[in-house]
């Protein structure tokens, strides 16, 4: 069982339910897929397949190692790859397609995706600190306050939250349902959002265990 | 927008919308659902204002109800509405009518549309 498939965000809206219940859904283009490698537990230490999201690519692009992964594979290039995870005993070879109707309504799927970057961020927006009072005098805003004692230890410990760099990381929404497969056009509807810029390569991967998430089947 | 995500609303979209557009009188048939029955209630009134596209639009509709002003405002695609009737095309110069709500009897009157 291929239990994942890569993706490009294509953006937000809405769909209805039939009692007029709206449902905010993310609509990502997913697939088509062709499998590029197979990893084995022998061979690389896990079992994995690897994956292209079909898309044009220049052939003056390629460098001369990936040309000759993909003619091993005997498919054509592609523009993106990623991995998922597959049982040991996948059946799945290099060629093979995979498309979004791997999916079915109602079932729950992790999505990973590089976050939208916001750049240098204060404590506040990054951290979630509270802040101080914008009025009566206060004269502490967003600043981050102390962050440890002077004589002891004389040193700030590694790791306290501090401003910097916000964004921009692999993130991994869990638990979105899938509200519609759309097989022809290759999309697939997720309630709620998925990290990134519209646009974005996202993974989706199949929910093997775990708590349900909101609107799932019961 | 991109194509593709408008390819994709369509599919949310109900085929039978009335031209409609601020200013115009229009009767809302809205399914209403008590218990177990279903009903239909008219919502008459008064369009002042159209926000958002695609599958997000809607409409606000005024109407005077016991001398109290009441607005509501639907989703253009929600299956909820039953259909929308249009009863009178206003004319008005802007898209959004909020002034009304400062009004009362007759200087909230809207001239109606003449083509020509």
């Amino acid at each position: 069982m291929i239990n994942g498939i890569l993706g490009r965000k294509i953006g937000m809206t809405q769909v209805f339910e039939a009692d007029g219940t709206v449902v905010p859904v993310t609509v990502v283009e997913a697939g088509p897929c062709l499998v590029v490698q197979r990893k084995t537990k022998d061979n690389d230490g896990y079992d994995a397949l690897q994956l292209g999201l079909v898309g044009r690519v220049s052939p003056r692009r390629l460098t001369a190692p990936a040309k000759g992964h993909f003619e091993k594979a005997g498919v054509p290039p592609t523009k993106t790859l990623g991995e998922v995870r597959c049982d040991a005993d996948e059946k799945a070879a290099p060629g093979d397609k995979v498309l979004c109707d791997i999916f079915a309504e109602k079932e729950h799927v992790d999505v990973v995706g590089v976050s939208k970057g916001k750049g240098f961020q204060g404590v506040v927006k990054r951290h979630g600190f509270a802040g101080g009072a914008a009025t009566h005098g206060s004269m502490f805003h967003r600043a981050p306050g102390s962050i440890g004692p002077s004589a002891f230890p004389s040193r700030v410990f590694a790791g306290t939250r501090s401003s910097g760099r916000m964004g921009g990381k692999q993130t991994t929404m869990k638990n979105l349902v899938v509200v519609r497969v759309d097989a022809e056009n290759h999309l697939l509807y997720l309630r709620g959002a998925v990290p990134g810029a519209r646009n974005t390569v996202v993974k989706i991967v199949k929910k093997l265990s775990g708590k349900a998430g909101r609107g799932a089947a019961a | 927008m991109t194509d593709k995500l408008l390819m994709a609303e369509k599919a949310a979209l109900r085929p039978e919308v009335p031209p409609f557009s601020p200013g115009d009188t229009v009767k809302v048939h809205v399914k209403v659902k008590e218990g177990e029955k279903e009903r239909i209630q008219v919502f008459q009134g008064l369009v002042i204002a159209r926000k958002g596209g695609g599958a997000r639009e809607t409409f606000t509709v005024r109407k005077i109800s016991q001398g109290v002003g009441v607005e509501r405002t639907f989703p253009v695609h929600s299956p909820v509405l039953e259909k929308i009737e249009v009863e009178r095309h206003g004319q008005v110069r802007r898209a959004k009518l909020y002034y009304l709500r400062d009004r009362r009897g007759k200087a909230a009157r809207i001239a109606e549309k003449r083509d020509n």
